[in-house]
């Protein structure tokens, strides 16, 4: 399965089940059966079903993709194979069989062999799954020596040849270090090795990059993508993200809510989805291509339902917008097949009755308003924090009613920079004009209350984001209090109602506590908040990443409407290039504490690339079976911000770099176009002729 | 439901408190001072069944508390002989002299050991509570400045800690009660200066946990005062491991009180005390027979700590499983 | 991890420092000074004297220096080993604190030589497998330990093994010289209370571990369960016990106090108490100074193994 240039994986995979081949390894057999597997958990009032009726068959040498929101249940059933589900978990039905085994029954000596010998696990956070007492070298070969006896210098010959096949430099370091003295990529790559090491036929991952970076996380993908080629280990790849599973594996099983809803080829699945849900997803997801304008983002309305208190009939019933009352939550749905050659099943009771090519209601989309004057203006920012320089020469403006994405992975100083902007720490030097005022050494407690209310924050975690001891409504309530908006008791009550309305929230929950509430609707209330004194200016930190992908969806049109409504300006925050893509106007790309290029949202997403920009749109997982993209892997990992290199910081891992030249020379700044901007020091005619990173898919 | 439990045990404390600390100023009619706690203890004790119901762990130490605090406000009105006066001496349990009952005996000058455990446990209580509670207000206190205001502030409050905890907690007790002389309120203090430091630890840790709490960032973004940071937004939030080492922390002290009661450092003859009882006691208890002088205070205060700790224990194992 | 040491040990220093200051200014008063007069010229002495020859011999013996030099002096005498002497019994303060610490080390070492194996091995075996009814067990008799107060287990000791079933003395004064079997009970009431407490920190620190993430990519590597336990969980369960271990040992000195006057045991703690009792003001300043710096030398020590034995801060 090894691609070149632009063939999608999933077109190999297509290729090869629609010519009717069996898989290249051996035989018909599947290696890995679920039969109706149901999982549930004791709780407090009785058994909470977490998997119900769940089949699955894995064939040799297939990367099968597990797909859902949290508490789909995915998780769960990886545990659930392995038989790890903790006190509180039990299968109350149907038999998972391993190579013809029964894996439920075993137990002792004949589980231990499979785990880890013929099952292998990867987990979502390498630091806390490796132990921090002992060294690398100790935890990898225990493997070879519990599951072949091997002595221990053999093994470690054979640790050290896995460490270079996951590509790990200088191995013998490695071997000698704990885990916490490496970075979380290389941890998961020392994950990965470690499962590899005694030849797993079946590989389970549960969200595998999920904690990294988004640049490293392009690395594992690769690497797991080149596993299976070169060992034929079949794989589970569960993930919340469809772009990741379009991008490594063969087939799919979109879950929800405990149950698997559809199931086919990654090619057939996301090109011909047969299943509302899938649909709904795939419209809240931002496309490469477009924009919040010409193609908006429709959320699918509501909550998944409680474990404890699943709806009658078809589970995703009351958020569907073909749901047929009398038959739809008449009996439980099975699963209908709709391309039985291709292993295409959906469970929908209305699979042939949906007119799935027509397009889906469109959002509500508008025009863009014109931009009005500067608000913001940021000249030469910097700081430094006694070795760290966090923030380095920072230059960019912010005009009225636009938003500008400050994009960077961790370590680029986006956050110092939030922080400098509020007031919570002071700049060394430069200087942030707001509407006129001087904010850059103006701590908070000396700034007057018109200019808080002008500044306000949105922030990432939406579960602390929110005092978890005062009522929703009290902590809006002393916002508007303290900012000075209103003083008058019931004009208080009556704006909270009003915030409340803004931010599609029913007004009874005023007198809720945060723990009654959803993550998307406590970021709701967190942005009703940011708002309550008619902000001009809205800094939102990352506010998306702690939310479930179709919760996304809607609280970023939230965002847009209500920034269109009171034309305030927003400094989106984030990691996320596709969100990143859809909703702001103008993108600043920052790296180690400065910035590598800035320039409106189609420019910067067009050639010229700066080379680190490059690499961050080709890591960015792509879902739509439209679009291809280049590959570009950056090597070595994201360098300490204390030691930043001389000349330009992104030299250590580009694959440009000029040697002599990068390494020492800070770059210019090249201007291309209106206000798009690259600090590079390649010459203009080589970076106008870069290769664009998306393009329309050849099939 | 704060404020329903708030004013409950004011209910109960206060009351308490006055009789045991000014019983001598309030003469023959102090008791009705109690009345109002009587019924009080028995609503506390319902409502902590009710809240506890799913560990027997908890409603164990509750009953064990309960039946203690009951003991305490309605020992006025219990039929029992004065626990001061001398009957006759070292009369074994269940004997009967001149037509009295002792029901557990009487003590080495002849007073009713029944009557001197029920109304031993009124000081006690009182003085443990009141001890611990003062030491949370110190302790808890320092631990909000050290932890949210940082820099010198916490310097000193955790250094001035660390020269409180290096001292060995008797050499502490008898440090202070040697040098400020040997009264309820002294106890106070000794207990402030053994267990602030340790309380500040534990308020200081959860205070640095919560201040890179997003919602401590949103008010300081908008402009509030530290103080009003420290007391509305950090102090609620803190509330649940502090309840659990507060049962803790209220069996320990009961140990410390009992403990230099015994040794005669604590609170004064001849009101009845169970340390007290068990240091008389001890002189003459050196028969197998007389064993009981010692045995019964011995086993009620343990009782009684035994209820704090089984409280802590199922509150941390409530909280786990949620 | 050095620099971590360093800082630990000079911030341990002005510790002490302020200690000894502390402690020489609570001392430093008029009754003090009168007591220190009666020793040496005899009650009848001082009654008799006036108030001008009291102010001399004041200033004879130095009292009337300013404070810094004199706790310059006191200082300078305690680092060569004079610390006093002691009024009541009329020793010098040293030769006393040697004996009765000495005394007291004795308890104190098979206290550690019992209570350490015991309370590890119990609290991993509670921590292994939290809920199992060995665990159930367990915990109810830690819980029940630690509970009862220091006197009232002593009390009740002594009621069952010396005054019902005699077979230890219940007194341990060792007038007829030194008895093993005197040792029994202090050591027994001490060891109660400490077993189930290490075994409580021990079964929580384990039952953590176990929990653990870490333990579960062991497990799932299909490594046998006896190597889970011995090499995975342990070596970080117990880092935090035998940190509490050292700190056991402030514990101890405070317990003795209890257990060694209710046993009338010769040791440290009975020491002091005599002392605060009569008012023996050096013998007083002393034992604090030395229970002090006991204290935070264990401390110390605390601190050092925890960096030893917790990878995460010995290599950061």
């Amino acid at each position: 399965m090894q691609h070149a240039g632009m063939q999608s994986n999933a077109a190999a995979g297509d290729a090869r089940i629609l010519a009717g081949d069996a898989p290249i390894l051996a035989g018909d057999a599947p290696i890995l059966e679920c039969r109706n597997l149901s999982v549930s958990y004791a709780g407090r009032a009785g058994d909470v079903p977490a998997v119900i009726d769940f089949n699955l068959d894995l064939m040799p040498g297939e990367a099968h993709g597990l797909v859902g929101e949290s508490g789909c249940g995915k998780s769960t059933i990886a545990l659930a194979i392995m038989q790890y589900l903790g006190k509180a978990g039990r299968v109350v039905g149907g038999r998972i069989l391993f190579e013809g085994r029964d894996l439920l029954g075993m137990r002792g000596a004949e589980l231990r062999a499979i785990r880890g010998g013929a099952i292998a696990m990867i987990y979502q956070e390498p630091m806390a799954s490796l132990n921090p007492s002992m060294t690398i070298g100790a935890q990898l070969i225990e493997v070879p020596m519990y599951h072949e006896s091997m002595g221990r210098r053999d093994a470690a010959a054979r640790a050290k040849s896995m460490l270079d096949r996951v590509r790990m430099a200088d191995a013998e370091r490695i071997m000698r270090s704990y885990p916490h003295q490496i970075s979380g990529g290389q941890q998961q790559r020392i994950v990965i090795a470690m499962a590899l090491l005694s030849n797993p036929r079946l590989l389970l991952l549960d969200e595998p990059t999920t904690a990294l970076d988004v640049t490293v996380e392009a690395g594992i993908v690769d690497l797991i993508r080149n596993i299976s080629a070169e060992f034929g280990t079949s794989m589970l790849y569960i993930s919340h993200n469809l772009g990741l599973v379009r991008e490594t594996c063969d087939r799919v099983t979109v879950m929800y809510s405990g149950e698997a809803v559809e199931v086919g080829s990654v090619a057939g699945v996301f090109r011909g989805m047969r299943h509302p849900y899938t649909r709904g997803l795939f419209a809240s997801m931002p496309v490469p291509s477009a924009d919040k304008n010409s193609r908006p983002l429709v959320s699918i309305p509501g909550q998944p339902p409680s474990p404890r208190a699943r709806p009658p009939g078809c589970s995703f019933g009351p958020r569907c917008g073909f749901f047929a009352a009398g038959r739809c939550d008449a009996a439980p749905v099975s699963m209908s097949p709709i391309d039985a050659a291709q292993g295409h099943a959906s469970r929908c009771l209305r699979v042939d009755e949906i007119a799935w090519d027509a397009p889906p209601a469109p959002g509500v989309g508008s025009t863009t308003a014109g931009f009005g004057e500067v608000v913001l203006k940021v000249n030469d920012l910097s700081k430094r924090y006694r070795r760290v320089s966090a923030n380095d020469g920072l230059t960019f403006d912010a005009r009225r009613g636009e938003t500008v994405a400050i994009v960077g992975e961790s370590g680029c100083g986006k956050s110092t920079f939030a922080r400098i902007l509020m007031g919570l720490i002071q700049a060394d030097s430069g200087s942030i004009d707001l509407a006129g005022l001087e904010l850059s050494r103006l701590p908070v407690t000396r700034r007057s209350a018109d200019t808080i209310r002008s500044l306000q924050m949105i922030f990432q975690n939406p579960f602390d984001t929110l005092n978890p001891s005062h009522t929703v409504g009290s902590q809006i309530a002393r916002v508007i209090r303290k900012l000075g908006v209103q003083r008058d008791e019931s004009r208080i009550r009556e704006q909270v109602f009003d915030l409340l309305d803004l931010v599609k929230l029913p007004r009874d929950f005023a007198e809720r506590r945060p723990r009654q509430l959803s993550g998307g609707q406590k970021q709701r209330i967190g942005v009703a908040r940011a708002f309550a004194g008619a902000p001009a200016v809205v800094v939102a930190d990352e506010p998306l990443s702690a939310l479930d992908v179709s919760v996304q969806a809607a609280v970023t049109e939230l965002l847009i409407d209500i920034q269109r409504r009171e034309g305030t300006t927003l400094l989106f925050i984030s990691h996320d290039l596709s969100v990143v893509r859809y909703l702001s106007d103008r993108i600043v790309v920052m790296y180690l504490g400065q910035i590598m290029e800035q320039g409106r949202t189609d420019q910067v997403f067009a050639p010229p690339y700066h080379p680190y920009t490059e690499a961050l749109l080709a890591a960015v997982p792509i879902a739509d079976q439209r679009y291809a993209k280049r590959k570009v892997l950056l090597s070595g990992e994201i360098p300490s911000a204390s030691n930043p290199p001389a000349g330009c910081r992104f030299s250590t891992r580009c694959p440009y770099r000029i040697v002599g030249t990068c390494d020492l020379d800070p770059p210019p700044v090249q201007e291309f176009a209106a206000s798009h901007r690259i600090a590079c020091h390649l010459p203009r005619e080589e970076l106008l002729a870069m290769q664009p990173v998306f393009q329309e898919a050849t099939l | 439901m704060n404020s329903r439990l708030a004013i409950l045990l004011a209910l109960i404390w206060l009351p308490l408190t006055a009789y045991v600390m000014f019983r001598s100023a309030l003469g023959a009619h102090g008791s009705y001072l109690l009345l109002p706690a009587i019924p009080s203890v028995i609503v506390l004790y319902v409502l902590a069944l009710r809240s506890w119901r799913e560990s027997w762990v908890a409603m164990l130490g509750a009953t064990l508390v309960c039946f203690w605090l009951l003991m305490a406000v309605t020992a006025p009105y219990l039929p029992l002989l004065d626990p001061n006066k001398p009957l006759v001496p070292l009369v074994t349990p269940g004997g009967i002299r001149h037509g009295v009952l002792f029901l557990l005996g009487s003590d080495l000058r002849g007073r009713d050991v029944l009557s001197r455990t029920v109304w031993g446990c009124q000081r006690v209580l009182v003085w443990g509570i009141t001890a611990t509670s003062v030491a949370y207000v110190v302790g808890a206190g320092a631990g909000l400045i050290g932890g949210y205001l940082g820099g010198w502030w916490d310097e000193f409050v955790s250094f001035a800690s660390n020269v409180l905890l290096s001292f060995p907690v008797m050499v502490l007790y008898i440090l202070v009660l040697n040098l400020l002389g040997q009264s309820g309120f002294n106890i106070i203090i000794a207990v402030t200066c053994s267990s602030a430091p340790v309380i500040m630890r534990i308020v200081r840790g959860l205070a640095l946990d919560a201040k890179s709490r997003d919602y401590i960032q949103a008010a300081q973004t908008r402009g509030e005062h530290p103080l009003w940071i420290m007391l509305v937004e950090l102090l609620p939030n803190v509330r649940g491991p502090i309840i659990v080492d507060a049962c803790l922390r209220l069996g320990y002290t009961t140990v410390a009180i009992t403990t230099l009661t015994f040794l005669g450092l604590g609170l004064q003859p001849p009101d009845p005390d169970w340390g007290l009882m068990i240091k008389e006691g001890a002189t003459a208890a050196l028969l197998w027979k007389y064993s009981y002088m010692v045995i019964v205070p011995a086993l009620s205060v343990s009782s009684l700590i035994l209820g704090f700790n089984l409280i802590a224990d199922g509150m941390r194992e409530m909280s786990l499983r949620d | 991890m050095g620099n971590l040491i360093v800082r630990r040990v000079t911030q341990m220093l002005l510790i002490m420092l302020t200690v000894s200051l502390l402690l020489f200014a609570i001392f430093d008063s008029d009754q003090f000074r009168e007591k220190v007069a009666v020793a040496e010229l005899g009650g009848f002495g001082v009654a008799t004297l006036s108030a001008g020859d009291y102010h001399e011999w004041l200033e004879k013996k130095g009292f009337n220096q300013p404070f810094l030099v004199r706790y310059g002096q006191w200082l300078r005498a305690v680092l060569h080993g004079d610390l006093g002497q002691s009024i009541e019994k009329d020793v010098a303060v040293s030769t006393l604190l040697k004996e009765s610490l000495a005394n007291t080390a004795i308890l104190a070492f098979f206290v550690f030589l019992i209570m350490i194996p015991v309370s590890l091995t119990l609290g991993v075996l509670a921590g292994m497998n939290v809920g199992s009814a060995l665990d159930r067990v367990i915990s109810i008799a830690a819980v029940f330990t630690t509970s009862i107060p220091q006197i009232a287990t002593a009390v009740l000791l002594t009621v069952i093994l010396a005054l019902g079933l005699g077979w230890v003395p219940a007194k341990s004064a060792m007038t007829d010289g030194w008895s093993f079997r005197a040792l029994v009970l202090p050591l027994l009431t001490l060891l109660v209370y400490d077993i189930g407490y290490l075994v409580r920190m021990t079964r929580a620190a384990m039952a953590e571990v176990m929990a653990s993430q870490y333990i579960r990519t062991a497990v799932l590597k299909g490594l046998p369960y006896r190597r889970v336990i011995l090499r995975h969980a342990l070596r970080n369960a117990l880092i935090v016990p035998v940190t509490l271990i050292f700190l056991e040992l402030n514990g101890v000195l405070s317990q003795v106090v209890v257990v060694e006057v209710f046993f009338q045991y010769a040791g440290f703690g009975r020491m002091l108490f005599d002392a605060a009792n009569f008012g023996d003001i050096q013998v007083l300043q002393a034992a604090t100074l030395v229970a002090v710096a006991v204290a935070v030398g264990s401390q110390l020590l605390s601190d050092a193994a925890y960096v030893f034995l917790n990878p995460r801060v010995r290599f950061a």
